[in-house]
Parts: C-alpha cells; structure tokens; sequence
C-alpha cells in the first residue's frame, strides 16, 4: 500500500517530472495533477503497474473555476487488489475544454463523463456516445457552470425561472 | 415501434421502448431495446426523467448542514444512509469528534434502513417477476421498522435526523426494547422469506444464469455493494475502508456463490441481499448491547461549518453500494462543488452490458436484481 505522495513519485520515475504536479488544500485529500494530454497513459499505466493496479476508477467529476477561467477533471482511482487510493487532476482552459476520454480504460467513466459534459461542458476527445445525459439534448448551456443562466422557456414551455 | 435492418446480421431488428412509465422501471426510466425477435442486441438507457439539480442546489444553500434534507431526496427508500455519508464527509473535513452515543445511534439507524431497503428491494423483485405475495409479507415487515423511524424522526420516509457531529433530537426511551423487539420478531421471517420465494422452482428459473455479471466486467464498471458481492467479490467497505464505528463490530460479508445457476447472476444478487439483512441485525445486536444510556447528541453540533480550503472523497456502504462524495470547500458558507457518486447510476450504466444477448422477459429480472432508485440515478 502506498501513500499518495510515494505513488506521485512513482509516476514521476515512469514519465519524468514534466506536466505533473503534487498537491494538497488545508484539509482533505491531495492529488496529482496531470497535463491534459498525458490523461490516457498515465491512466493506463496506473490501471496495468503491478506496483499500482488501479483497477476501479471510483468517480470523475467535472469541475468548473470561474476564477482562473479553468474548467477541471477530478478523477478518484482505487485499488481494490493494492487497498490504494490517489486523485488525479486535469485543468484545461474554458475556451478549449478538451480532455481525452478514459472510457477504454474503466469503462465506467463512459456516463461520468457524459455528465461532466452535460453539467460543465468539458468535451471528451473519442468517447463513443458523446452526448448529454440528464439533460435534454437540445437543453442550452452547462447547469453547473458557476455563471449559469437557466433559459425561460424550453420548447414553449416556461422552465419556471 | 419501429422496424429497421440490422446492417450486421441483416435481419429485421425492432426497437422498442421500455418505460419510462413502467411497472418494472422502478421509476422513470425509459429503456430502448433493439430486438432481433425476441433476442435484446442493444440496449440504451435513457435517464433524467428525475433530474432535480441536487449539485446545484447544494452550491446555493448559503449552508453546509442545510444540504442534508436534499440528500434524503436521492436514494429516498434508503435516506438515512445518504445523510450518514454526508455528515462523516463534513465531519472530517472539519476534524470533529463524534459522541460515542451519536455514533451507536447512526449505526442502529443505518442498519435498520439497510434492512428496510432490502424488503422493498426484494419485495419488488418478487413482484417483477410475478410473485405478488411475498412483496405483502415484506411490506408488513418494513412497516415495523418505518413505524419505529416515524417516532425516532417524526418522519416516515425522508427523515432530515442526522446532524453534523450529532442527531437532530434524542431517541425516545423505549428506543432500545423496540429495536431489540424488531429484531427478535423479524429474524425467523428470513427463513420464510428463503421458503416462500429465495428456493421456490419458478423464482430459480427465472433469475439462476440470467444477467451474468463476471467480477472482471464488474470491477472496470465500478460495482459495488451486492452487485458486486454478487459476483463474488468479497467487498464492503464497512470492512474495508471502516468508517464511524463499524470496526467494533463482527459480522461477515456475504458473497454470491453460484449456488443454483452461475456466479454473478441475478439469484446471487438477490441472495446477497438476503444474507446482508441476517448480518445487519448481528450489528443492530451488538450495537444495542454496546450503546450508551446517557449522553446529549446535540452537543458537539457546531454552530457554523465553514471548513478550510480543501477538497475529500468520502464513501459510504448504502444499501445499493458505494456511495461518494465529493466535496471542495473554498472557505465560503456553501461548498464551492458537491458531487454524489450514486451506486445506482453506475449500475444502470452496466445495463448494456450485462443483457446483451439475453431475452426480452429477462430483462425485467435484470433491472430488478441490480435494484436502482432512480431519485438516485438522476439526482
């Protein structure tokens, strides 16, 4: 079992220092952000390391920060044979917000990020069914973005706001 | 319905829809079935339909604590359970002891929605699949321990009872004989339970080698609780990542088996479920032996929650499985993000893949046996 600090210098041995990062808020738990491009192999290696053998990706959640005008991918990953855990981070700009899909890897991010999409707009690069999920398709704009404008009407009928 | 020919097989394939009103949906949901005849090739679920912005809702309450009703509203046959996940995510953001009585309190609570999860859980099962009685029998069941919760809450459904760092109000006296009494009366009714439909000949027909989940497929999915216990897996995470105090208890996890059909079908996962109510009342036991008489449980609340800046992923055993939290906290009086990995979304995202190939009846047995609440999947 490793701490998440030893896991991020595993990482680093494997892919070098560049495009990562280690670290933590005030309270809680810390992370590894990773460029956007190195997303799928890094997941990969994680998934198949026999020192990582993250095989359960636990959950991805989308993310946005109107500040640094970023929107953000929060990926928890388990180990259920290793008994581990470790965040991974990808930040990526709003005007461009392109992350590669993970869904090849643990299948089960296929509708974890369908709905980042649908909530934050993030857009996943080769996912096979890449479309809202809680939403209606033609619904307008991403719920969970913090400048959100619920429209007055959908398809006629007012939405109440 | 609308006919179409399949570009692979060349033959005529048929879709369908499947809800989203419909008895066996167990909610709204709307599935459409590609049917070559009576053989399901595809099956695409489509969700929503109970979409009530919980995420947001959470980021706008001006209020930590006043996020928690809004739990109750997601898995709303289990709301003790998403509260109980809630509260510990808080509590460790903000580091706070739990009184050893709030702590025994929760987990008795816990248990006893567990079981009554289960009942509904099992009951509906049986009647998807055309036993109508034993759904009676369970009811009459679940209602002993809903009549219990409505004098503990004041609530019979979505209760709003557990608190940051303690409970809304003190339990009534007679609190302990009830549950003591509940649990003496319903442990011979699991061994009805077992005679009347868990063994009965058409039941094992028509759940034993249907939807066979492998553990492999289960893992890459993210399974958890019985779905994946059903498929063998030995995993709970009340053992394995112990929260509140449930490392002071002995009870066992129970694991499907293949006993009358293949391991990972939809009778191991059913049979999980009635192996788990058996060992929740083991933990409810202990739990009553080892409960304080005394103690205030609004004590240690405190009066503002305002963690430091920082983010956690807490997970909890629900009865459906694992349920997480995501939390950030950017020092301001409502949390910067919330998000809730619900079990059942993620089962229902396994959907295509456990029924392709399988026949249109079976497919009822499917969604019953990995047991989703919609209020959960839509959030």
């Amino acid at each position: 079992m490793m701490q998440p600090e030893e896991i991020f210098e595993y990482v680093k041995e494997e892919f070098g220092e560049e495009g990562f990062s280690f670290s933590s808020g005030d309270i809680g738990d810390s992370w590894i952000q990773v460029e956007a491009g190195m997303i799928k192999t890094v997941s990969k290696f994680l998934r198949d390391d026999p020192k990582m053998r993250f095989n359960t990706l636990m959950c991805l959640s989308g993310v946005h920060y109107p500040k640094e005008e970023e929107l953000g991918v929060t990926y928890n990953l388990h180990s259920t044979e290793l008994k581990q855990t470790v965040a991974l981070k990808v930040r990526v700009p709003i005007e461009n917000p392109n992350v590669p899909s993970i869904e090849a890897i643990w299948k089960t991010a296929d509708w974890h990020e369908r709905e980042a999409y649908d909530m934050v707009g993030l857009i996943f690069e080769d996912h096979p069914n890449h479309k809202r999920i809680l939403l209606p398709d033609d619904w307008e704009g991403h719920p969970l973005r913090k400048d959100y404008v619920q429209q007055d009407f959908y398809r006629g009928i007012t939405t109440g706001a | 319905m609308l006919e179409v020919i399949s570009k692979e097989t060349g033959n005529k394939e048929m879709v369908i829809n499947m809800g989203p009103q419909h008895p066996s949906t167990h909610g709204v949901l709307r599935l459409e079935l590609v049917l070559d005849g009576e053989i399901i090739t595809k099956v695409r679920p489509n969700i929503g339909y109970l979409h009530r912005c919980f995420e947001k809702y959470a980021e706008q309450m001006d209020d930590y604590a006043k996020v928690i009703p809004y739990t109750d509203r997601m898995d709303y046959v289990s709301a003790i359970n998403q509260e109980h996940g809630y509260v510990i995510a808080l509590e460790r953001m903000l580091e706070l002891e739990v009184p050893e009585r709030v702590e025994y309190i929760r987990v008795i609570m816990a248990e006893m929605q567990r079981i009554a999860s289960h009942l509904l859980g099992i009951g509906a099962f049986g009647l998807d699949l055309g036993a109508f009685s034993p759904f009676l029998y369970l009811f009459t069941e679940r209602e002993k321990i809903l009549d219990i919760f409505e004098r503990v809450t004041g609530a019979r459904l979505l209760y709003n009872y557990f608190a940051v760092a303690g409970l809304m109000r003190d339990v009534h006296p007679e609190f302990k004989t009830d549950t003591a009494e509940f649990v003496k009366t319903f442990r011979p009714k699991i061994k009805e339970l077992n005679d009347l439909l868990s063994y009965n000949k058409i039941f094992i027909k028509r759940t034993a080698n249907i939807g066979v989940l492998p553990e492999k497929v289960a893992l890459n999915y993210a399974a958890s609780g019985p779905v994946l216990r059903g498929s063998g897996v030995e995993w709970d995470l009340r053992k394995n990542d112990p929260y509140s105090i449930y490392d002071k208890f002995d009870f066992e996890i129970p694991v499907g088996t293949g006993e009358v059909g293949t391991l990972g079908d939809c009778w191991d996962r059913y049979m999980v479920r009635v192996k788990e109510m058996e060992q929740s009342l083991r933990i409810i036991e202990q739990a009553l032996d080892g409960m304080p008489d005394e103690g205030d449980v609004m004590e240690a609340i405190p009066k503002r929650i305002r963690p430091k800046e920082g983010e956690i992923y807490v997970r909890t055993e629900t009865p459906r499985g694992e349920l997480g939290y995501y939390i950030i906290s950017d020092k301001s009086a409502s949390p910067f993000r919330v998000k809730a990995r619900a079990p059942s979304f993620v089962h229902l995202s396994m959907l295509p893949a456990i029924s392709k190939g399988s026949l249109i009846a079976d497919m009822v047995a499917i969604v019953g046996s990995i047991d989703i609440v919609l209020g959960e999947v839509d959030r």
